[in-house]
């Protein structure tokens, strides 16, 4: 991503054929997808670019929405595909004696907590936790007490209920979907009285629902072993 | 070494956010005043700006600017105003934007503190999306960050 594609110089040395030019087609006709897999494995990039082509993301899905759970909708969505393919992008990077897939909730939830944060955000998420409550044995929650994508992010109150990280939890969805564990996953903002959560204003706690057929194929795989 | 209160003007003159942080440091006025106030430095500092000559005149012959034409700096307008009790520091962005400082008139390093403000105004306000430009500042964050920030300097 650090490599700028230089917009092409004369349209009649592109490759591609008439209207194939343009910022998708570079003049060289080497694509994102010409490019090796691991190039940008370490690159970084800018927090302040991203986040304001993340406030254009809300701002953009804003538009039109019927209400605070339409527009969570909407950035979910926008999340979704990234996750599809960064299961993928990741497992690849991995060393062959690790490249498996995630087979069972444990690990997949592991390998979100610790390897798409740590591609994502720079750092893993800060607490893996599962719901207590009997009824609800299919929930499972990944805490962050600071996600960078509401870094710079005041709701109003009057959209209190909002929390922009929606985005991220479609990225979420989309690798529990790619895994083959499909969920449910939503953001919701944690406020509390309780001095922890007065230190992070921002924590973030992020609820898979995973699908019943899940459960009850773990509960199988569990009883196999 | 206290600041007192910040002030944004946005660049119609609009008053767009106030905060005191001193209790007993300068007088409340009422938030009617805090807009004429806002508007008059507006104005005030307009007209100053049209009385100050520009300066750094690009020397065309010069062979350091080496075909590089250089834009004089813009002329600028009221600074500081001092009074007794208080110095007032006016930084006014390449946007327009003014941010006034109210601090005593003991206070040094006013402008580091001023950019650094503008610094958390450009990170909590300009890139927050829910941020209408040229309206009034709202944004919880933003809010916090300053306190925070004031009251370190505050209490040094």
């Amino acid at each position: 991503m650090a490599q700028s594609t230089k917009p092409p110089a004369n349209k009649d040395q592109t490759s591609f054929g008439s209207g194939g030019s343009g910022l998708r087609y570079p003049s060289n006709g080497k694509t994102i997808y010409h490019r090796p897999l691991n190039r940008t494995k370490t690159s970084e990039l800018s927090q302040a670019s991203f986040a304001y082509l993340f406030a254009e993301m809300v701002t953009y899905a804003q538009k039109r929405v019927t209400g605070i759970q339409d527009l969570e909708k909407r950035l979910n969505v926008q999340g979704h595909p990234i996750g599809l393919k960064l299961l993928d992008l990741l497992l690849f990077r991995e060393p062959p004696r690790t490249q498996t897939r995630p087979l069972t909730i444990i690990a997949l939830l592991h390998f979100i907590k610790v390897n798409i944060w740590q591609h994502l955000f720079g750092r893993q998420a800060d607490r893996l936790e599962k719901s207590s409550n009997p009824d609800t044995p299919d929930e499972y929650m990944i805490i962050d007490n600071e996600p960078l994508v509401n870094a710079y992010i005041s709701v109003p109150r009057e959209m209190s209920s909002l929390n922009c990280a929606a985005y991220v939890a479609g990225i979420i969805e989309g690798v529990c979907d790619g895994a083959a564990f499909p969920a449910r996953v939503t953001a919701h903002s944690v406020t509390g009285n309780t001095k922890e959560d007065e230190m992070w204003p921002a924590k973030t706690v992020f609820l898979l629902k995973f699908q019943p057929e899940v459960v009850e194929r773990e509960a199988l795989i569990g009883k196999g072993q | 070494m206290t600041v007192f209160a910040v002030i944004i003007i946005n660049k119609a003159g609009g008053l767009i956010y106030n905060r005191t942080f001193h209790e007993g440091g300068l007088n409340k006025i009422s938030t009617n005043d805090y807009l004429v106030l806002a508007g008059t430095f507006h104005g005030v500092h307009a007209i100053t700006t049209r009385l100050s000559p520009v300066k750094n005149v690009p020397d065309r012959n010069s062979a350091s600017s080496a075909g590089i034409l250089t834009r004089p700096e813009p002329p600028s307008g009221l600074e500081v105003l001092e009074s007794e009790n208080f110095r007032m520091q006016c930084f006014n962005t390449l946007t327009g934007t003014k941010f006034l400082l109210f601090t005593d008139t003991t206070q040094a390093n006013v402008d580091v503190t001023i950019r650094r403000v503008y610094e958390m105004y450009s990170d909590y306000v300009m890139k927050n999306p829910f941020y209408q430009l040229e309206m009034p500042v709202r944004c919880e964050m933003f809010d916090r960050k300053l306190l925070s920030y004031i009251r370190e300097i505050n209490n040094r």
